[in-house]
C-alpha cells in the first residue's frame, strides 16, 4: 500500500513540476468560462437556466477534451520512463509491477481531478453568482463533473495500456492520437454508416444499442444527455437510455477501466527488460 | 546469498547467458569480468528478476514472505533519474520505496559528497555526480546483496578509493557483493573471487590465486643490482634456459619463471645478496590472466 502511495505522490508532484497540472487546469477553466460567457449572452429565448445550458454544452465539449487531456497525461507513463532509463531501476525496488501501474493511474487521476475541480468548479461557482440556480441544476452540473472524471479515468487507463505496448514515445503518441480519433470521431461515423447501409433493417436494434454502449465515449454522451432536458430532443438516444439506466452507463465505463488497467498490469508483469 | 545453477538465457537463437554456475555467499565479493556483450549485464538482470531464465535454477536467499528486492541494492551500468527532481528528492523517493529511514538519505548524500548539490536538479548534475547518486540509492536500506554494474565509471580516484572502503565495510557486515567491471587493475586485491565470462559462458572462476595456478603464467622477478656489480646465475640458466629474458638494463635484471621455480630462483639470487639493491616479485596481474583466458582466442 505504501509503495502505491509513493508512486501516486511522485506522479502527482511530477505533473506539478513540469507544469502539466497547471496547463490542464487553465485549459479546462478557460473552456468552462468561455462557455459560461457564451451561454449568458442572450440569443433567442430559452426557458432553460444558464446552468443547465452550460452543463450540456460543457459536457459535449468535455467529451472531446477530457480524453485528450487524459491521454496526454498518461501515454508517457511507462514508455517515458523506459526511454528516460528510470524504469529499469524502479523495477529493482520492492514494488510489484501492478502497483506501479495502479500508482501511475491514481496519480494521473488526481491531476485530472484537480483540473476538473478547479477548472469546472470555479466556472460553476461563477455561474451561481450570475443567476440563482436550483439544486437540481447543481446536481446535474456535479454529475457532469463526476462523469467527466470517470471518462478521463477510462482514457488514462487506455493511455497506460498504450504506453506499455509502445516501444518508443513517438509511437505511443501516435497510438494515443489514433485511439482518440477512432473512439471519438470515426466510431460514430462508422455506426452512422452502418445504419444507413442497413436499409433492410437486418441488424437488430439491440446490436446497434450494444455497439453504441460499448464505446465509453458514447456512454458518457448518453449519460449527460439523458440527465438533461435536451435529451428528449434527440430522438433515438432516448430509446437507448430507456434500456440502460444512468448508473448502468457509469458502470459500463467502470468496466472499461477495470479491463484496461488489468490487461496493462498483466502485460507489464510479462514484460522483460 | 545467491546461487545460480546452469542458468541460461536466450533471445531467439542467440544465447546470451549460457549454463552459468555462480554462488555468492554472505560477506563475499565476486567480480564478473568479460568483453562488452559477454553477458555480464544480462546476468545481473537475471538475478534481479528483470528477465526470466530460459533454463536453470536461480536461488536468492530471503526471509519468507519478503520481496527479495528489498534486500538488493542495484547500480545499473548507466544510471538515470528524473531530471526535474533534486538529488535529495530522488533519494527520498527511493528510500520510501525501500522503506529505508529518512535520515539515511542525509547520511548517504554526505557520504557521496553531494551535500552541496542536494537541492539542485539532477539534470544539472555531471556524469560523476549522477553515478554517485546512483551509488547512494544502491546502498539505501542496508542491502544484503549489492549488484554493481561498472560502479566506478565517472568517479575520481579519491571517490574510487572511498567507494572500495565502503564496499569493505558492507562486506564486513555480511553483504554479498557482485560487481562487474572493466577496470581490472582497480578491482585486483579488492575482491575475493573472479568470474571471467566470454560469449555468455563462464571461462573460469575462482580466487586470483586459483586463476594464476590454472593459467600457469610466469611470475616476473626484477632484481636491481648495486652500481658496478653483476649477477651470476650460471647453474640456474642451464637448468631452465628460458627463464631469463632480462638483459642488464640500467643495472636491472628481469626473470620470468613458473610458480614452482620461484623459490629456487630466489635462492640463487639471495645467495648474492651483497650485490643487490632491491628485489621485486610480480605475480601475473589480473589483466594478464584475463588476456590469457579470453584474449588468446580471437577478440570478437
Amino acid at each position: 500500500m505504501n509503495a502505491i502511495a509513493t508512486i501516486v505522490q511522485a506522479e502527482f508532484q511530477r505533473s506539478i513540476r513540469n507544469r502539466w497540472a497547471l496547463a490542464s487546469v487553465i485549459l479546462l477553466a478557460s473552456l468552462a468560462f468561455s462557455l459560461v460567457v457564451l451561454g449568458s449572452t442572450p440569443i433567442g429565448d430559452s426557458r432553460a437556466s444558464l446552468m443547465s445550458i452550460t452543463t450540456v454544452s460543457l459536457s459535449s465539449l468535455s467529451l472531446y477534451l477530457i480524453p485528450l487531456v487524459a491521454l496526454t497525461i498518461s501515454f508517457d507513463a511507462i514508455v517515458g520512463e523506459q526511454e528516460q532509463g528510470t524504469l529499469l531501476l524502479l523495477l529493482t525496488y520492492p514494488i510489484s509491477r501492478w502497483q506501479i501501474i495502479l500508482g501511475k493511474f491514481l496519480g494521473h487521476l488526481a491531476v485530472l481531478l484537480l483540473a476538473i475541480l478547479l477548472g469546472y468548479g470555479s466556472a460553476g461557482l461563477y455561474l451561481v453568482r450570475l443567476e440563482s440556480s436550483t439544486i437540481s441544476d447543481w446536481i446535474s452540473y456535479a454529475q457532469m463533473m463526476g462523469s467527466s472524471l470517470l471518462l478521463g479515468a477510462v482514457f488514462i487507463s487506455l493511455g497506460c495500456l498504450i504506453s506499455l505496448l509502445s516501444k518508443v514515445r513517438a509511437s505511443a503518441i501516435g497510438a494515443a492520437v489514433g485511439a482518440w480519433l477512432f473512439l471519438l470521431v470515426l466510431y460514430d461515423l462508422i455506426l452512422l454508416g452502418l445504419i444507413l447501409a442497413d436499409k433492410e433493417q437486418q441488424l437488430l436494434p439491440i446490436v446497434f444499442d450494444a455497439l453504441v454502449l460499448i464505446n465509453p465515449a458514447d456512454a458518457y454522451r448518453l449519460y449527460n444527455l439523458a440527465g438533461s432536458e435536451a435529451a428528449s430532443m434527440v430522438s433515438g438516444v432516448a430509446s437507448l437510455t430507456d434500456s440502460v439506466s444512468a448508473n448502468g452507463l457509469l458502470g459500463l465505463m467502470c468496466i472499461w477501466i477495470v479491463l484496461l488497467l488489468s490487461s496493462a498490469m498483466y502485460l507489464f508483469s510479462r514484460k522483460e527488460l | 546469498m545467491i546461487k545460480l545453477s546452469k542458468v541460461s538465457k536466450s533471445y531467439g537463437k542467440k544465447t546470451v547467458v549460457n549454463q552459468v554456475d555462480l554462488s555468492v555467499s554472505a560477506g563475499e565479493s565476486v567480480a564478473v569480468i568479460g568483453h562488452n556483450g559477454a553477458g555480464k549485464t544480462t546476468l545481473m538482470k537475471l538475478i534481479l528478476g528483470l528477465v526470466r531464465p530460459s533454463s536453470g535454477v536461480l536461488d536468492i536467499a530471503t526471509e519468507q514472505g519478503k520481496d527479495p528486492h528489498s534486500d538488493i541494492g542495484f547500480l545499473p551500468e548507466t544510471v538515470f533519474f528524473q531530471g526535474e527532481m533534486t538529488g535529495r528528492q530522488v533519494l527520498e523517493f527511493y528510500a520510501k520505496l525501500k522503506q529505508a529511514p529518512r535520515h539515511q538519505c542525509t547520511e548517504l548524500m554526505a557520504w557521496v559528497g553531494l551535500n552541496d548539490s542536494a537541492n539542485a536538479r539532477v539534470k544539472t548534475y555531471s556524469k560523476g555526480m549522477r553515478q554517485r547518486l546512483g551509488l547512494a540509492q544502491a546502498l539505501l536500506g542496508k542491502p544484503k546483496l549489492l549488484l554493481l554494474d561498472e560502479p566506478t565509471t565517472g568517479l575520481d580516484p579519491f571517490l574510487r578509493h572511498h567507494f572500495y572502503q565502503i564496499l569493505r565495510n558492507c562486506q564486513a557486515k555480511g553483504t554479498a557483493i557482485l560487481i562487474s567491471s572493466h577496470a581490472l587493475s582497480e578491482i585486483e586485491g579488492k575482491i575475493d573471487k573472479v568470474l571471467i565470462m566470454k560469449q555468455g559462458q563462464v571461462v573460469i572462476q575462482g580466487t586470483l590465486d586459483q586463476l594464476r595456478e590454472a593459467a600457469k603464467l610466469p611470475t616476473q622477478i626484477r632484481v636491481i643490482v648495486l652500481p658496478g656489480k653483476e649477477l651470476i646465475f650460471k647453474g640456474f640458466q642451464q637448468q631452465s634456459p628460458h627463464a631469463i629474458n632480462g638483459e642488464d638494463h640500467f643495472g636491472t635484471f628481469s626473470f620470468q619463471c613458473q610458480q614452482h621455480q620461484t623459490v629456487e630462483l630466489m635462492n640463487v639470487i639471495m645467495a648474492q645478496q651483497a650485490n643487490i639493491k632491491d628485489v621485486q616479485i610480480i605475480p601475473p596481474r589480473l589483466d594478464d590472466l584475463y588476456a590469457h583466458f579470453v584474449g588468446k582466442e580471437s577478440h570478437p
